[in-house]
Order: structure tokens, then C-alpha cells, then sequence
């Protein structure tokens, strides 16, 4: 589904990420674990197409196509989404009226019909109830005054409803306690199917123990230095960064 | 590659006025220029009663002495007064007043019906009665006898003072003097047209009342009256919206809005005002210099919301007198500014009466090289026992060349006043686009979303079709602002 081959990234003519290398195929999990300042939210930025990261080398295929080439909001029609780390504040516009926007620019890309009201209301009430949100959360303004495991919370829920074919989840886990991180991991797990992937970017093994990796990753100085199996994440739980990144 | 955000937005920015368009229509001339002479010649014109002449006569020569004023925050070359037409009436008007929708003009009807104005009543989905003025003439009221059946009056002000001249003598002047400013004085002097409302005793006005006003001619000024009466008790939601054809030189458009608000009656006014601002680079577009203000008595309330996108320059405050005890006066007020446009604008609340309260929520929107100005004055007087203001003015920033300013005057002289203000300046960032793209909401739309929810607060007063329009018309103004 994503091929990243030798991705060479500058921000402000600095090279963050320097020749980096993944394969995910549908319906995996991959976790991407690193120290700060490795790249991961470099990563999570270029796939969903940020201005101000500039692509030196390399290159990203989703399912095929060049993904470079599409705007972000194309990206977006294509089935990528990113759950941000930092969710901004839209004063003003429900979390309704986001989503009704969001979703018939969706159906238009696929040439359908807006949803009617009454569909979109249903579509939306199933996915707060996923994600035990009280509905009185779909008429208040996106994010605004939200504690920060709400708007966490807000971010998976807008993937449900969505519905995209990769989803990247940039440190989706910090900030939230533990019954957050819960409902989280099990609305994500509930998402989990063959057709969809999830690229997990994340410091902590935490999350890990809720979402079963199918295989971590770990980014050091812009490059994926290890990959394994779940077990990988443990390992790093038990020796920290700096043991695991010693030259062998 | 994608063409980025700035790209986009420049395609955007060439969108053209699309009410711009000019259709020839004979026009009956005063004089050019301004004198004692072309006052009578509209005054006689207008066949209108004897003390309006002396009403006329007085505004004019209170004008000559006056000074155009220069105050506002930003810039206009002087304008001479000698270089335009006081008077300007389709000839199909001026010759014989239609008195029914169906004897108006057809070249005047196909005007409206481009502005998608609709002067026949089958056609009025909404409840909306309206009163269309051309240039200085008023082409058709629609729904006068349905509202006449209950007492209210609702026509041109020309019909007004043939029928009701003791009703316009009565309150004519009473809010805005014949002297106030140099620009209520030159409107007060050659004034032509405009609505009049009066509302009787305890009646509630069932369907909108709303004039449409349109600059057709070429070097006329438009100078329309209004003088809306809510009686004790009375209701009225009363509505304006406006266009003018696009012209290279500038229009010059001094009205008066005159409202007066009995005990007990409340009046709403609501404006969406899309007058030609003018091409990208500042030429052409209309001056909007107006005075509007209400008046209210004892536990009335006047609420003002105006959604101001056009104009080259909008220079007004639409205030409330809260004269009467527990009166309540409200401005809510969206001025988007883009290009090369200006904007000076607020309100004024004059605290007289006791426990009177008042409330302004002002979102000023600036794009391109435009400037955006808040100018609002909250006065306590003595007298005002328990006043209370409140004030709430967001600035909101699209890119780098234009300005926001907020001027706030607070003058309090009763230490049991409460007065309150809050202001905001924000931009619309690239990080709040970028979460709209990534959720697969296009830039442009993004933008629409974003000031729609920034405005919200103001649209939510305006009466749902105008609604519709005003975010219609915030998007058009905005369209290709952001980078």
C-alpha cells in the first residue's frame, strides 16, 4: 500500500529525514518508535503533504501513485488521513459542519452526491458512540476548549468517520491517561481491518501494549536503523534508546 | 507539482463584481451641482409639501458652512460637489409613479431581476416585502395593502410624504438633525428617496420589510432617507441590501437611517451592503458615508447587524440613544475589507436612561492591501443609573499587507456602570488550512469555513435568507485572500 524509497527530506534547507526506507501492505500496523528530533513527525508532515518540507530525494508510492505529486487535500480524498499531535481550533464550526465538509469533499473526488442531513447525523452519531463521545460534542466548535485527550479522542474519531485507507497516528497516545488511551486503542483496534493500514508514530511502548504492532520500527537521525516484531518495542522499553542505537 | 496555496489564491483574486453590470435607462437630470435653485428644483419635483422646502433649505445652508471631514483612518481625495447630479429618475419613474407592480417599466423590472430582486409578489417565497429604489426614485413596493390591512405603513419615502406628511414632519430630523455632519446636512438638503416604516400600537410586523437600493445613473450621488416608526409595543424586522454598476470614478452614497424606537417596541435593521469597491488597484467604487440612528424610549430595544462587504470606503456607526430606562441597544457587525479597501466603522451607545444595557460584538476581516478599522464609543451619561456594556471586537488577518485597528472610546459618568470590553486580533494560518486539507476541504473552502465560524456570532442575528447571501457573499469578497 506505502513504499517509501530512500526519502531524503529538508525543513528550512536542514536535512531531517536522510534516505528513509518502509513497505507497508494493507491491513498492518506499523509502529514507529524514536527518539525526539529522529524525524517521526517529519514523517507523518510529508505523507500528508505540509507545505514547508521539501522533498530532496527519494520517493512515495500509495497504492501505486506518485503521492508527492498530490495536494494534501488530494491526498486526503486518496485515503490518507493523519491524526495530528497538535489539533488546532476552528472558533465557530461544529464538528458537524467540519465534517460535512470534509465528507461530501470526499464523495465530490468520488463523484457522489452530498450526504443528507439525516445520513450524516447517523454516520456521525455511530462514530462518537465509538468513541464514547457525548454527542453534544458534534455541535460544539472543532477542538475549541477541548482538554487535550479530547481532541485526541475528537482525532480518531474524525478517522472513523472517514474512513481512509492509511492512517497515521502522530503521537495520538501522549497526553492521555489511561481510560483515554483505552477508548483510543479500542476504537483503533475496532478500525483495524484487511483493507486498512496504520502507521503508529509514538515515544512510548505504552500504546503498544493496546494496539498489537505487527512490526516497530525504530528512526534515529532520520533513518529507520531497526525493525522487527512487537517484541522489538519491549526490548526498547527495557533498554532505552541509547543501548539499542550503540553501534553494534 | 500542486499549485500551492499562493498560486490558488492569485487565480482567485481576479473575480470580478458580478452586480457590476450598467443598463441604459433614460434618466430625468437636475442641474449639475448643488445650489439654492437645484434644492427647489427637487423639492418642486417631488411636489412635496411646504415644510420640507424650508427642511431642505435649512440642511443646505447649515452644509455650505460645514466642512467635509477628513478624520477617518484612512484616505479620500476632497470630492467636488459642483461635478454630480443631485437628482437623477428613470424617465419611466419620474413621469408617472407606478401604482401597481404590474406598470412598472420593463427595462427598469429587468434590472432587479438580474440583481435577483424580484418585484412580483407570486414570486416572494420568503415573506419578504420590498421596496426597490433606482437611483433617487423608488420603483415598486410589494405587500403595501396586505401589510396596510394592519395599520402599517410601509412605502417610499416620496409616498410618505404625500400621504402621511404629518406622520414625517413629526419625527423627520428628531434622530438625525438636519445639522448633525457634513454628510447627514448634504442628505437632509437633496435627499430624493427611501423607505418609510411606521408600525402602530402593539402590532407585530408578521414578514420582513426590506428596500433594496441601486446606483444606476452615471456622477449621481445616492442620498436615500429612511425613517423607520415602531409605535409602544410595535415589532419590525427591517432589511437593506445594495449594489451599483462598476465605474471607474467614484460614487459617493450619504444616507440617513433614522429610527425611532417607542416604549416598549423593539427594531431590528439588518444590512448586507455590496456597493462596488472598487477594482484591485483602488480605482472606482462607492464612498459609503452614512448616518444611522435609532432612538430608544422607555424598555424599547433597537438591534443593528450589518454584514459590510463592499464599498471602496464605508465610513459609518450605526448608534443607538438609549434615552428611555431599560432600553437595550445591540450592534453586531461583520466588516470584511479586501484590495484596496477601507473601512472606519462601529457604533455609538449614548447610555441616558437608567438600567439601560448595551451590547456590540464587531468581527473586522482584512485581506489584501486593506485597512479595517473599529471605531466604537460607549457613553454613560449621569442620568444612566446601572448601565451596562458590553463590547467584544475580533480582528481577523489574511496576509501580509493589510491593517486592523481598534479604537474604543469609553466616556463613563456614573460610577454604577459596568462596562466590559474584549478584543481579539488573530490570522488565519497556515496550520488551520493545512488541517482543513488534510480532512480533504480545498484551501477556498477551508477559508469559507473558517471566517463563516469566525462570523458566526454576527450572521446568527441576521433574518435566515440574508443569512444565506451574507455567507454567499463573504465567500465571493474573501475568494483567493489567503496565502
Amino acid at each position: 500500500m506505502l513504499t517509501i524509497r530512500n526519502l531524503h527530506v529538508s525543513v528550512e534547507g536542514r536535512p531531517i529525514l536522510k534516505g528513509l526506507n518502509l513497505e507497508v501492505r494493507a491491513g498492518q500496523v506499523h509502529a514507529i518508535m524514536g527518539p525526539n528530533g529522529a524525524g517521526k513527525s517529519t514523517l507523518a508532515a510529508v505523507l500528508a503533504g505540509r507545505e514547508g518540507y521539501e522533498v530532496t530525494d527519494g520517493e512515495v508510492l500509495f497504492e501505486g501513485q506518485n503521492l508527492l505529486e498530490l495536494g494534501p487535500e488530494e491526498r486526503s480524498h486518496a485515503g490518507v488521513f493523519l491524526a495530528f499531535q497538535y489539533p488546532v481550533e476552528i472558533p465557530g464550526v461544529s464538528m458537524v459542519q467540519f465534517l460535512r465538509a470534509a465528507l461530501n469533499a470526499h464523495r465530490a473526488a468520488q463523484g457522489l452526491d452530498p450526504l443528507d442531513t439525516a445520513e450524516l447525523m447517523a454516520l456521525l452519531r455511530e462514530k462518537a458512540a465509538l468513541l464514547k463521545l457525548d454527542p453534544s460534542f458534534l455541535t460544539r466548535s472543532v477542538n475549541e476548549g477541548f482538554s487535550g485527550g479530547e481532541r485526541k479522542r475528537a482525532e480518531i474519531f474524525q478517522m472513523a468517520v472517514l474512513n481512509p485507507k492509511l492512517a497515521i497516528l502522530d503521537e495520538t497516545d501522549s497526553g492521555l491517561d489511561i481510560d483515554a488511551l483505552k477508548i483510543v486503542a479500542d476504537a483503533v483496534n475496532a478500525l483495524r481491518t484487511p483493507q486498512r493500514a496504520f502507521l503508529l508514530i509514538t515515544h512510548y511502548y505504552r500504546i503498544l501494549q493496546h494496539i498489537q504492532p505487527d512490526v516497530v520500527h525504530i528512526l534515529a537521525d532520520g533513518r529507520i536503523v531497526r525493525s522487527g516484531g512487537p517484541q522489538l518495542a519491549l526490548e526498547l522499553e527495557e533498554k532505552g534508546y541509547e543501548a539499542l542505537l550503540l553501534p553494534a | 507539482m500542486q499549485p500551492t496555496q499562493d498560486e490558488i489564491l492569485t487565480q482567485h483574486l481576479n473575480r470580478e463584481y458580478e452586480w457590476g453590470f450598467e443598463v441604459p435607462v433614460e434618466e430625468e437630470l437636475a442641474p449639475k451641482g448643488l445650489s439654492e435653485e437645484v434644492i427647489e428644483f427637487i423639492w418642486a419635483k417631488k411636489k412635496e409639501p411646504p415644510f420640507m422646502l424650508d427642511f431642505r433649505m435649512r440642511a443646505y445652508r447649515a452644509w455650505k458652512e460645514m466642512r467635509e471631514p477628513h478624520w477617518l483612518n484612512g484616505h479620500y481625495d476632497p470630492i467636488d460637489y459642483q461635478d454630480a447630479y443631485y437628482y437623477a429618475a428613470p424617465k419611466a419613474l419620474a413621469e408617472k409613479r407606478p401604482r401597481s407592480l404590474e406598470e412598472v417599466d420593463p427595462e427598469i423590472r429587468r434590472i432587479f431581476d438580474r440583481l435577483g430582486i424580484p418585484l412580483h409578489e407570486q414570486e416572494i417565497l420568503a415573506g419578504v416585502a420590498v421596496d426597490a429604489v433606482l437611483d433617487s426614485v423608488s420603483v415598486a413596493t410589494t405587500y403595501k395593502e396586505r401589510l396596510a390591512k394592519m395599520g402599517i405603513l410601509f412605502c417610499s419615502m416620496s409616498e410618505a410624504l404625500e400621504n402621511y406628511p404629518d406622520l414625517v414632519k413629526k419625527y423627520l430630523g428628531t434622530v438625525v438633525p438636519y445639522n448633525d455632519n457634513f454628510f447627514a446636512a448634504l442628505n437632509s438638503a437633496v435627499f430624493s428617496d427611501g423607505s418609510f416604516v411606521y408600525v402602530p400600537k402593539g402590532v407585530r410586523c408578521p414578514i420582513e420589510l426590506s428596500t433594496y437600493f441601486r446606483i444606476n445613473a452615471r456622477k449621481t450621488g445616492q442620498f436615500e432617507r429612511t425613517l423607520i416608526i415602531a409605535d409602544e409595543g410595535a415589532y419590525v424586522s427591517y432589511l437593506e441590501g445594495c449594489t451599483a454598476p462598476k465605474r471607474s470614478e467614484h460614487q459617493l452614497h450619504a444616507a440617513v437611517v433614522e429610527l425611532v424606537a417607542l416604549p416598549g417596541s423593539y427594531i431590528k435593521y439588518s444590512t448586507v451592503q455590496n456597493w462596488y469597491p472598487g477594482d484591485r488597484e483602488g480605482r472606482g467604487g462607492v464612498f459609503n458615508f452614512v448616518t444611522k440612528r435609532g432612538i430608544a424610549y422607555d424598555n424599547a430595544k433597537i438591534s443593528w447587524t450589518q454584514v459590510e462587504t463592499g464599498s471602496a470606503i464605508t465610513w459609518k456607526y450605526p448608534s443607538v440613544i438609549l434615552k428611555g430606562d431599560n432600553s437595550t441597544g445591540e450592534f453586531y457587525s461583520v466588516a470584511v475589507t479586501n484590495h484596496r479597501q477601507q473601512a472606519d466603522t462601529g457604533t455609538k451607545m449614548i447610555h441616558i436612561g437608567k438600567n439601560t444595557r448595551s451590547r456590540i460584538v464587531s468581527k473586522g476581516i482584512s485581506a489584501g492591501h486593506s485597512q479595517n478599522t473599529y471605531r466604537g464609543l460607549v457613553q454613560v451619561l449621569p442620568s444612566a443609573e446601572n448601565a451596562r456594556n458590553f463590547s467584544q471586537c475580533d480582528s481577523l488577518l489574511i496576509g501580509q499587507s493589510c491593517g486592523a485597528h481598534t479604537f474604543p472610546y469609553v466616556e463613563v459618568k456614573n460610577p454604577t456602570a459596568i462596562v466590559e470590553h474584549e478584543a481579539t486580533t488573530s490570522k488565519i494560518g497556515e496550520d488551520i488550512l493545512f488541517y482543513c486539507n488534510q480532512r480533504g476541504i480545498p484551501t477556498q473552502e477551508a477559508v469559507e469555513l473558517i471566517i463563516n465560524g469566525y462570523c458566526q456570532e454576527v450572521l446568527a442575528h441576521l433574518p435566515l435568507e440574508f443569512a444565506v447571501e451574507a455567507r454567499k457573499l463573504l465567500a465571493i469578497s474573501l475568494e483567493g485572500s489567503v496565502g
